[in-house]
């Protein structure tokens, strides 16, 4: 496991301290170790027990005899409709609403980087308000619901798709870009937006990245908005349907139905929830090496927003 | 839309002659029209008309009058709110998630980067961090769906220690598994960034350290402290500035009708009051209430820490 790696460092490694310094050391790195490996156990337990027999687990817990090992779980899980319909859901709000939001952020943000920009005071001051004081659950709600907007996906998506928080980190980005850059390209007489979208736009990849890839993870995860928005099981998003199965004890209702007695079901209904964390972690966790190109990226954006 | 320009045209602080101005915007309009447009649209329609509708707060509100036509009540919410005993248990369930949240869980990230700045192996210290920041990926469902999993009755926490206690039902076990498994998931990630800020610090001067035989709390001391201090302090008022906006989410799902006792919050009442029993001027009133003390203590914060740091704030 990569934990033990750090909790036994080369003796090379120990040489370059002495006395006391080597015994701190040896403890920050047991420490460090069993953090690690506080991280690690419990998502193999859920790995492991997601492959037991329903009965088996409940009974003596975790086993390695492998005729115990099936893949009901699975099978009932992904053969489900509402887990699919959930997938597509999540899908298709977290893309949508990490296309619009970045977008628009970053669009907001060119501007708010000029120092020429005539108003820029007030925009500030306009946008900046919103980070400390709010309406408040009842009231966006309200509005909402006035607008017509209740059980559609839009609810989701719109109210959180401007953040001021990611425009304040967009601008001192666009702030850093040589002004050698944008000097050579104004003397064009380019206007603003193929000066954007020709000069500026394709050298800020990492921060499209990095803003990407917290909407996008933001989205997939969350769940009060769908909660309180959507009501039709159609539109309910992944997250909505794990909270109905993990939080709530309550499967859908093909999943377990085909049990004769109570206690099967019940057996049943704990081993899917070890199935469905698997599966619905399953996606973030491809993707993961991909964001970690990002992570440093990431840092160099957030390390300069004080 | 002509309003912005005309605002910024207000606030514009040299005054120049009106052809000027006309003759700036001509060349500038795209500015405001296309790039800075939407977001202020979106910014006034979802949070400034919200904004208008704290006055719920203060009235009977009727949904066929609207908000500005219904009976005025005063700060009768707030009164009633502050005089019942929900209000202390409360305001003290949020504190206390909150603040101990953050001396529990706001030094681990600055001891793992201390701990990951050491290692030297480039390969190895990846691997560490690879795990590390792995569960800040795990969406709050499924943390909450794995603690209840893990300390379930039957559960292997219980097979562990040989008992048969169910951890989801017990008050007292609230505020542990929710801070506890805060750490789990975002002291790794939370750690990010004193690793680069570390990275960041002069090798000179820790070479020379190293040969004047600075040992390693000395080294820490003068090095590497003063190099991750700014992001410390800014961090610190980040998390202490928004304690009473401690997250819905988590809480809500860790919650069970048994444990309500420490597991009900503010965020959660409010949901409850409002949106499940449709009490939508005392919700209101009780989410303001949140929101005012949030924004005095970020204002406190701040000013506590700009003494401290120099008339540095954020």
């Amino acid at each position: 496991m990569k934990a033990k790696a750090a909790v036994q460092p080369k003796k090379s490694f120990f040489a370059a301290y002495k006395g006391m310094d080597r015994i701190i050391l040896l403890i920050g790195y047991i420490c460090l170790g069993l953090f690690a490996l506080i991280i690690i156990i419990p998502m193999l337990y859920i790995v492991i027990a997601s492959f037991m027999d329903p009965v088996t687990l409940q009974n003596s817990g975790i086993t390695f005899d492998f005729s115990k090992w099936t893949l009901t779980a699975y099978q009932r899980v992904l053969s489900n409709k509402q887990i699919w319909t959930g997938f597509g859901n999540a899908v298709l709000y977290s893309v949508l609403y990490t296309v619009i939001s970045v977008g628009i952020t970053l669009l907001a943000a060119y501007p708010m980087s000029r120092k020429d920009l005539k108003g820029r005071g007030f925009f500030n001051v306009f946008f900046m308000i919103t980070m400390f004081f709010g309406g408040g659950l009842i009231p966006t709600y309200l509005l909402i619901s006035n607008m017509g907007m209740l059980d559609s996906m839009w609810a989701v998506i719109l109210p959180g798709a401007f953040s001021v928080w990611n425009m304040i980190i967009a601008r001192t980005y666009y702030q850093g870009i040589p002004a050698e850059l944008k000097e050579a390209a104004s003397i064009d007489g380019a206007n603003e937006i193929i000066f954007y979208f020709k000069i500026m736009l394709p050298v800020c990849a990492p921060i499209i990245a990095v803003l990407s890839m917290w909407q996008f993870v933001g989205m997939w995860n969350s769940y009060f908005d769908a909660m309180i928005y959507l009501n039709s099981e159609s539109k309910q998003p992944l997250q909505l349907v794990l909270r109905a199965i993990l939080i709530q004890s309550q499967p859908q209702p093909g999943m377990i139905s085909d049990m004769q007695s109570t206690a099967a079901r019940a057996q049943l209904g704990e081993l899917l929830k070890y199935a469905t964390i698997i599966i619905s972690s399953i996606p973030l966790l491809v993707m993961y090496p991909f964001f970690q190109k990002y992570f440093d990226a990431g840092i160099m954006v957030g390390s300069v927003k004080g | 839309m002509r309003t912005e320009p005309e605002a910024a045209a207000l606030n514009s602080k040299n005054k120049k002659p009106a052809a000027g101005m006309f003759l700036y915007f001509k060349q500038h309009w795209q500015l405001y029209v296309i790039f800075l447009l939407p977001a202020f649209v979106l910014t006034f329609i979802f949070k400034y008309i919200p904004m208008s509708g704290i006055m719920i707060a203060f009235e009977k509100y009727n949904p066929i009058k609207g908000v500005f036509h219904s009976p005025f009540v005063g700060f009768e919410y707030f009164q009633r709110f502050l005089a019942s005993p929900d209000f202390l248990s409360y305001l003290g369930n949020t504190l206390k998630l909150s603040v101990y949240g953050l001396l529990w869980g706001f030094p681990v990230p600055i001891i793992l980067a201390f701990l990951l700045n050491r290692i030297v192996n480039a390969a190895r210290k990846r691997n560490m961090q690879l795990v590390l920041y792995l569960p800040n990926f795990i969406s709050v469902i499924v943390l909450c769906g794995m603690v209840r999993i893990l300390l379930s009755v039957t559960g292997p926490l219980n097979l562990l220690l040989g008992t048969h206690l169910n951890f989801m039902t017990m008050p007292s076990a609230f505020r542990t598994i929710y801070i506890a498994s805060g750490i789990w998931q975002g002291a790794g990630w939370a750690s990010i960034m004193y690793t680069a800020a570390l990275a960041n610090a002069s090798k000179d001067l820790k070479e020379a350290a190293q040969l004047d035989g600075a040992n390693i709390l000395q080294q820490i001391r003068y090095v590497e402290w003063p190099a991750i201090k700014d992001v410390v302090v800014i961090q610190f008022i980040l998390s202490a500035g928004n304690i009473m906006s401690i997250g819905f989410e988590k809480a809500y799902a860790l919650q069970t009708d048994m444990n309500l006792k420490t597991a009900e919050i503010i965020s959660t009442y409010v949901y409850k009051k409002g949106l499940l029993d449709g009490n939508y001027g005392f919700s209101t009133a009780v989410g303001l209430f949140n929101t005012v003390i949030n924004l005095v203590l970020l204002i406190c914060v701040n000013m506590i820490v700009k003494k401290m740091n120099d008339g540095k704030g954020l």
